[in-house]
This record gives structure tokens, C-alpha cells and sequence, in this order.
């Protein structure tokens, strides 16, 4: 096979280095760019729900027929986002793509802190989230159970076993990497990585335990991709509302996930290569092709399911299916959306049938930021818009989102980003021991540093 | 046959959630639409009762008017041939409820009156039950909200006042229900036909609605449900609503009180 995933001239220790490097050393902007969007997070997203607690859900823009609001668009919009790290680590890990390697840290990374905003999210979206944990079933001398069969039990149930697995699969593939840092280190860093790689020594056995460890969470994590968008769309599907109410929903969601998963990645690569130069070794114009062919794929997918999706509405032909359908595509402001939408996901995504333009700035760059808009317009087109019109005119009510609502999707957008740059200066973003896989042994003739 | 059989009653047991495989009523009320003229005093009787606050203009034009029954309106035609038609709409108490399904807590489920029933105390605001309702019949306390100083005397002291963030609905009265069988225990007898008013009813000027038990043949509801008037709203979702409307519909398609 063609290597091109790798510029292969570096040798163990000049992979040591660079990737310690991206940990100790970079400038002072770095930590102004984190502090601001830590600053943002909490200007924009913490006091605002804190105001959203003391008042009341009133100060959102719901109403009676549009009960879920932007919130959850959000809620599914994240857990999409969070698809895409276990779509590129157990997928490819199971399927030996060696291209993986290099990106699959980044992308579980962005898994776990967009499972962080999607758990914030049910939270933010409750009247009263501090009795969030009657949902979970725990022993009560009151012998209060939770109810099987709502689909939101189940989410309960999808969300707690992707994140902890999500987690558990991060940090397996992280013990190898701190125990090699450690060497570098110094000062609290070198205690940390000490404490967290919990004497790993890379011995035969150790490697043997860590390599099934990683093998059977991506076997246990793949179908999870799978089941969670599936339960998390079922929300709706198993409702009678018209809009929510359609069986190709699990398919579809799951399909959206790994759209704007992948266009999430993208964006992180780009971004990352260009806070950190020295990456550009690690993170090729090869991968961009790769992922560029994955996101038109996904993109011609999520076309034919949402054609899918409008025709059998059409072709139905009930009274509420054809409201519905009016409001969403042939009513201002919403036809604009849904034009925007489908501008955004399938026809912008076409142009990554060109190489050129996989490995451009736009291909790297732009189009995903617009494909995550498009996905976000998805979401909000079936949650909050469906709400508008359900069965009984009288009680029709269009939905528009206040202020609270917009900073706090701001503000936790803000957390996210400031999160995931405070773990790129702590934990290696690119997997140390995997990319040495790709190099091989390094020979005695090659010089040394 | 017979384990098809088992595993269709085990996913209808699942499809209505409740601990009563039989319930001891299935309290019902008919509403006599050619009698309807549309006041609005059921509206007002609901908030007397009930302890539902009165939140406003503004509030009201978001559409959070807190009332668990409303009078909807339609209007058909132009100015001088204008036919409006109306109906009284509460919380239908349906019998396969869509609300029961999606709280994940249990705070709203089926009694043992077959009365489907909200748990404000359990409630932990999920909307759920409010989007899977066909009737936009659920009402949600997005503030809290109090009556200020003498009118806060004015408060049923049988009906509970909600605290913000709970889901809330018509209970036809549960409170009158529990009051009628309370007595019906001490005189050591059955509960009867007429025993329970809810407030709409004893409201409503021209006796439109009727209340009472359809379990019981003899009562007033069991005889005019069997009225070839008779239709339940978005009866073709299979809810199995307990609410009947009566209205005679001409050859047409016109209503009768137009």
C-alpha cells in the first residue's frame, strides 16, 4: 500500500519531541485565545442558566405547542458531533485503516466533549434539572421506579453507556503515550503522567492487554454508533406527532451524525495544523483526501434520506403530514432553512468529488463549517418546527428563540472549544505509540539526534 | 395461537402504563356540542377551581395562558357568509395516552379511576408528555407564579399550587372525585351517578356537559354516549379518548347551531 498518510523521516524521538512539544510549548496567545472562550463560556452560557434556574424556563422562547426548543436541537446536534470520534477510532481500528492513526486521538477527544455538552444539555433543557437524577433507576424508600418504556429512559441508558465507554476507550489508548511522555516530562506534568499510566512499562504482557483492551471496546463501541443516534432520533419517532413520527428516522439521524461528525473533524484537523505547524508531519493532505471521500459519501446518503424522507410524506398524503410538509418547505422564513439546508449538506458536499479541492483550504475548511450549519438547520427544522404545527389549528404557534436560549448554545460552544484546547496542553492530541506503528523500527543506519 | 397471544397482551400491558389492569371507573364526560353556545364560562370555573394563575397579556400572546380547558374558535368563509364553529377542548383523559408513554419518571399515569393523572411533586420537566399529546392539552409553569395579597385568599385549599417547572393539565376535577368517594365510603355505598360535578359542568349554563362514570350502564353518560351524534376528537390516532362530543352533522357537512 501506498504510504502517503505519513511523512516518514522523523524517528521515535523526533515524534517523542514533537508531540511533547504541542503539550509544553507554545506562547502566550495560546493561553489569552483559551482564557477568552473560558471567559465567553462563563459570560455567555454559566450566568445565563443560572438565571434560567432562578427564574424559570419562561425566559426561553418556548411555548405551549413548541415545548423543545433550541436546546435540544443542540442536545442531537452534539451527540451528531459525537459520533464521529468512534466512527474514525473503532471503525477504522477494526477495519486496520492505517490512516487512522494519527487523527483518531483528535477525534475522540472532540467524542468526549461533545458527549460532555450533550449530558448539559438534557440538564439545561429540564424545568427542574435538579431532580435530574429521578430519571436514573436507583433504590428508594419511597419504591419510585423509572418508566422502561420512555424513550427517554432509553436515552438515559444510550447516552450513560456511550460516554463511559467513549471514555474508557480514550484513556486505554492513552496509557501507552503518558508512560512514554513521562520520560520527557517534568514538574506536575511528569507526576500526572506517572500517576495516570499506572506503571506501564510496555512489556509484552501489557501491550498484549492493551491492544484486546482497545480491540474489544472498538467491537463494543461500533454498534453503540449505531444504537445511541438511533435511540436519541426515537425521541421523536416513537411520538404521534406529524414530522416526528416516521420509521426512517433511526437511519437518518445516524446517517446526519456521521455527516456533521466528520465535517467536525475536518475542522478540528484544520484548526489544530494551524495553531501547530509541526503537525503538518503528522496530519497529510492524504487525510483530507480520505475524510473528504467519507463526507461525500455520507452527504449523498443523508440527499437520498431526506428525499426519502419528504417524498413519503408526499406520497402519504394525510392532512397533518401535508401541513407539516407546507410549513417546513414552502413557508417563509422556513423554506429559506430548508433551502440553506439542503444547499449546505448536498450540494455543497458535491464539491468533494474533486481532489483538488478535498485537500484545499475550502475542502479543509469552509465547506465543513458550513455542512455543521446545514446539520444544526437539519435539527431544527424537525424538532421545534414539526412543534408548530400539530394536529389542532387552533393551537398553532410559531417558535422563535430568546436570548437566553442563543448564548447559552453560544456560550457552551465556547466551553467546548476552551476545554478541548486546556486537554491539547495537557494529553497528546496525536496517539505517540500509533504513529511509531506506522514508522517502524527504526534502523541503526538512520542517524540519530 | 396462544403465545401470540401472550405477547400480544404483554406489548398492550406495556402500551398502557399504570400499575390497575382493571380500574375501578372510567369517569367520562360528554359535552352536547348543539347545546354549546360558546360562553366561556367553563374557562372560568376551571381557573376558580383550580388554582391557575393568571398570567397576562404578554404571556398570553407567547401562547402560556395557563388554561387547562379552552374554547377553540374556527372561522369559515368570508365577512357576510361567515359560519364559526367551536368546541370546548380539555385534557382528554385517553385511555392509551401518548403522554403516558414518554415521561420517563412515571409523574403522569393512569389511577385507578382510569383517570390519567399528573404527579407535580415527581414531575421533572422534561416536556415529553407535552410534544407527544395530540390535544395541546398539557400546560407547563414557566414561572412561579403567585396571586398577589388579598387575591391569594381566594385559593382552593383542596387543589394544590404548582411550583415552576412542573407540567400541569386537566384532572376533571380530581379533587371533587376524591371528595365524592370519600363520602360514598363513609355512608358505606357505591359511588353514583351524579355524585361528582367537575367545575366546567356545574358551570356551564346550558347543561352541555355531562360527567360520570361509563362503567356504570345506568348513569347519564353511559346513555347519551350511544347517541348517534356522538364523536371523539382525533379518534382515528387511537388514543381512545374519554371525552364525548355530540353534534349532529347535516347531509352538507353543516353543524346545526351555526
Amino acid at each position: 500500500m501506498a504510504q502517503g498518510h505519513q511523512n516518514s523521516n522523523s524517528s521515535y524521538k523526533a515524534v517523542n519531541e514533537d508531540i511533547y512539544g504541542i503539550i509544553s510549548k507554545s506562547g502566550i496567545t495560546y493561553y489569552i485565545i483559551c482564557g477568552l472562550f473560558g471567559a465567553g463560556a462563563g459570560a455567555l452560557f454559566i450566568l445565563p442558566w443560572a438565571y434560567q434556574i432562578y427564574v424559570g424556563q419562561g425566559v426561553t422562547g418556548l411555548n405551549v405547542p413548541v415545548f423543545w426548543g433550541i436546546y435540544l436541537v443542540n442536545f442531537v446536534f452534539w451527540v451528531g458531533v459525537a459520533h464521529a470520534g468512534t466512527l474514525i477510532s473503532a471503525m477504522l481500528f477494526i477495519t486496520e485503516t492505517p490512516w487512522r492513526r494519527a487523527i483518531s486521538r483528535g477525534a475522540e477527544t472532540m467524542t468526549f466533549f461533545a458527549l460532555l455538552l450533550v449530558s448539559l444539555f438534557i440538564f439545561i433543557h429540564m424545568g427542574r434539572p435538579w431532580n435530574a437524577y429521578w430519571t436514573f433507576p436507583y433504590p428508594t424508600h419511597r419504591q419510585l421506579w423509572t418508566s422502561f418504556i420512555s424513550p427517554l429512559t432509553f436515552d438515559v441508558f444510550a447516552i450513560g453507556t456511550y460516554t463511559t465507554s467513549s471514555v474508557i476507550f480514550l484513556y486505554f489508548g492513552l496509557i501507552p503515550d503518558l508512560a512514554a511522555l513521562s520520560h520527557t516530562a517534568s514538574g506536575w506534568r511528569k507526576q500526572l503522567y506517572e500517576f495516570l499510566s499506572f506503571g506501564w512499562r510496555g512489556t509484552d504482557a501489557q501491550w498484549y492487554t492493551q491492544n484486546k483492551a482497545c480491540m474489544f471496546f472498538s467491537a463494543f463501541i461500533m454498534p453503540l454508533v449505531v444504537s445511541v443516534h438511533s435511540i436519541v432520533s426515537w425521541d421523536f419517532a416513537l411520538s404521534i406527532v406529524p414530522g416526528y413520527t416516521k420509521t426512517i428516522f433511526a437511519p437518518y439521524f445516524v446517517t446526519g451524525a456521521l455527516l456533521s461528525g466528520l465535517a467536525g473533524v475536518l475542522l478540528m484537523l484544520s484548526t489544530m495544523r494551524a495553531a501547530y505547524p509541526v503537525m503538518k508531519k503528522y496530519i497529510t493532505d492524504y487525510h483530507y483526501d480520505r475524510i473528504g471521500m467519507l463526507v461525500l459519501v455520507l452527504s449523498l446518503m443523508w440527499s437520498y434520506l431526506t428525499f426519502v424522507e419528504v417524498a413519503t410524506g408526499l406520497y402519504a398524503n394525510t392532512s397533518q403530514e401535508l401541513e407539516h410538509l407546507k410549513f417546513k418547505i414552502a413557508t417563509p422564513p422556513y423554506m429559506y432553512l430548508f433551502a440553506l439546508m439542503i444547499f449546505c449538506n448536498s450540494v455543497l458536499p458535491l464539491i468533494y468529488t474533486i481532489r483538488k479541492v478535498r485537500i484545499t483550504v475550502f475542502g479543509r475548511f469552509v465547506a465543513p463549517v458550513f455542512i455543521l450549519v446545514g446539520m444544526w438547520l437539519e435539527r431544527y427544522l424537525i424538532i421545534p418546527n414539526s412543534l408548530s404545527r400539530k394536529f389542532l389549528p387552533w393551537m398553532w404557534h410559531d417558535y422563535s428563540p430568546s436570548w437566553v436560549e442563543i448564548s447559552i448554545s453560544v456560550g457552551t460552544l465556547m466551553m467546548f472549544i476552551s476545554l478541548f484546547m486546556v486537554f491539547v496542553r495537557v494529553f497528546p492530541i496525536i496517539a505517540i505509540f500509533e504513529v511509531k506503528e506506522d514508522l517502524g523500527v527504526p534502523m541503526k543506519s538512520k542517524k540519530h539526534h | 395461537m396462544t403465545i401470540f397471544n401472550k405477547v400480544k397482551d404483554k406489548l398492550e400491558d406495556l402500551r398502557r402504563p399504570g400499575y390497575y389492569k382493571k380500574y375501578d371507573h372510567k369517569f367520562t364526560m360528554v359535552i352536547d356540542l348543539d347545546r354549546c353556545n360558546g360562553c366561556g364560562a367553563c374557562v372560568a370555573a376551571c381557573y376558580a377551581e383550580n388554582n391557575l394563575p393568571v398570567v397576562g397579556k404578554d404571556e398570553c400572546g407567547k401562547s402560556r395562558a395557563l388554561n387547562w380547558i379552552r374554547i377553540e374558535r374556527y372561522v369559515e368563509g368570508e365577512y357576510p357568509d361567515v359560519k364559526v364553529k367551536f368546541i370546548p377542548v380539555m385534557c382528554q383523559h385517553c385511555s392509551k395516552a401518548p403522554c403516558e408513554v414518554g415521561c420517563p419518571v412515571y409523574a403522569t399515569y393512569h389511577n385507578q379511576d382510569g383517570l390519567n393523572v399528573q404527579v407535580y411533586n415527581r414531575c421533572v420537566g422534561t416536556y415529553t408528555c407535552a410534544t407527544y399529546c395530540p390535544y395541546d392539552a398539557r400546560r407547563f409553569n414557566w414561572f412561579t407564579y403567585k396571586r398577589e395579597k388579598p387575591l391569594d385568599q381566594q385559593y382552593n385549599p383542596d387543589v394544590t399550587v404548582r411550583e415552576m417547572g412542573v407540567m400541569e393539565k386537566g384532572t376533571f376535577c380530581i379533587q371533587r372525585i376524591r371528595a365524592a368517594k370519600d363520602k360514598a365510603k363513609d355512608e358505606k355505598r357505591a359511588l353514583k351517578d351524579g355524585d361528582v360535578t367537575p367545575s366546567c359542568a356545574q358551570a356551564c349554563p346550558t347543561g352541555a356537559m355531562v360527567f360520570g362514570d361509563l362503567n356504570d350502564p345506568e348513569s347519564r353518560v353511559s346513555k347519551l354516549a350511544k347517541s348517534p351524534r356522538r364523536f371523539r376528537l382525533l379518534e382515528e390516532l387511537n388514543t381512545d379518548p374519554s371525552v364525548i362530543y355530540l353534534k349532529r352533522v347535516m347531509k352538507d357537512g353543516s353543524g346545526t347551531s351555526e
